[in-house]
């Protein structure tokens, strides 16, 4: 059953992922990136990874999605038209993707882990937001408020840039 | 009973890594770029989450290190993503355009 979801949602999320970058319109590339994101969370689920789950859907699929969607219209971005491609770029952009995959399966083949099942938990279907958090507060104190600082200057720096003059 | 090996789960997170590099080298619209990034970003969360999963602890439960890396990772993108699409927004007002090759002035 479980692997059986893994197949489709793997296929959901990476056709969905080529569905991005392949349309032309930006709004169809924006509704496939957020199929693309939920079924990236359904992945994390089925890994029992429930918190990181929701988060994802959470910040990307709601979040960040209505970030780009509201930059989009905002822009009045029409379907981008057909322009001569530059054919040294597209071959070489091909060849750098050939190249990764290949790396890739090489090193999924020989690395030995690999191979291996995942080993059984303690417990299932079980709420993890306890143990992330105990592991976010007590090992990951510091890292947690420079993050706060982050998403502060983050925030000032969003409304300054976006002011009519940068002047 | 459960067959998937963590090379399973690599394969994906590699192949969907690959898939939004595809998007920032081929594509030359600003947002598509941008949404590849996300992509990307997204791929090692995956990888980083089957390790969790995969490097259970003597509690017998997932590695929540990585699990709050992975939430750090999550939290950087979105600042990252509001910033950059206030970038791109202050660009598009001074250049109409968000095709990266009418963009190649480095002041305005």
């Amino acid at each position: 059953m479980l692997t059986f979801l893994f197949w489709v949602l793997s296929a959901v999320m990476l056709a969905s992922a080529v569905c991005v970058v392949a349309f032309r319109n930006p709004v169809n590339s924006a509704m496939s990136l957020v199929v693309s994101f939920l079924a990236l969370a359904a992945l994390f689920v089925t890994l029992d990874a429930y918190f990181i789950g929701i988060i994802q859907v959470l910040v990307y699929a709601g979040a960040v999605m209505v970030l780009f969607l509201f930059i989009i219209m905002l822009l009045d971005l029409k379907a981008e038209a057909r322009r001569r491609l530059n054919l040294a770029a597209l071959a070489g952009g091909l060849a750098v993707l050939g190249g990764f995959v290949v790396l890739l399966v090489q090193v999924i083949k020989t690395l030995p882990a690999a191979q291996q099942t995942f080993p059984a938990l303690a417990r299932t279907g079980y709420s993890d937001v306890a143990d992330v958090g105990m592991t976010l507060f007590s090992g990951y104190n510091l890292p947690f408020q420079v993050i706060g600082v982050l998403l502060l200057v983050a925030t000032v720096g969003v409304v300054i840039l976006s002011r009519r003059s940068l002047r | 009973m459960n067959m998937l090996t963590l090379g399973h789960y690599l394969l994906v997170s590699g192949l969907l890594f690959a898939v939004g590099l595809a998007g920032v080298l081929l594509r030359r619209n600003l947002l598509i770029i941008f949404m590849g990034l996300e992509l990307m970003l997204n791929a090692a969360n995956l990888s980083l989450v089957a390790f969790a999963r995969h490097g259970v602890t003597t509690l017998g439960l997932p590695d929540y290190n990585a699990q709050v890396l992975v939430f750090f990772i999550i939290t950087v993108a979105a600042a990252e993503v509001a910033v950059g699409l206030a970038i791109i927004v202050a660009l598009y007002r001074l250049r109409q355009t968000t095709h990266v090759e009418d963009l190649d002035k480095m002041k305005f």
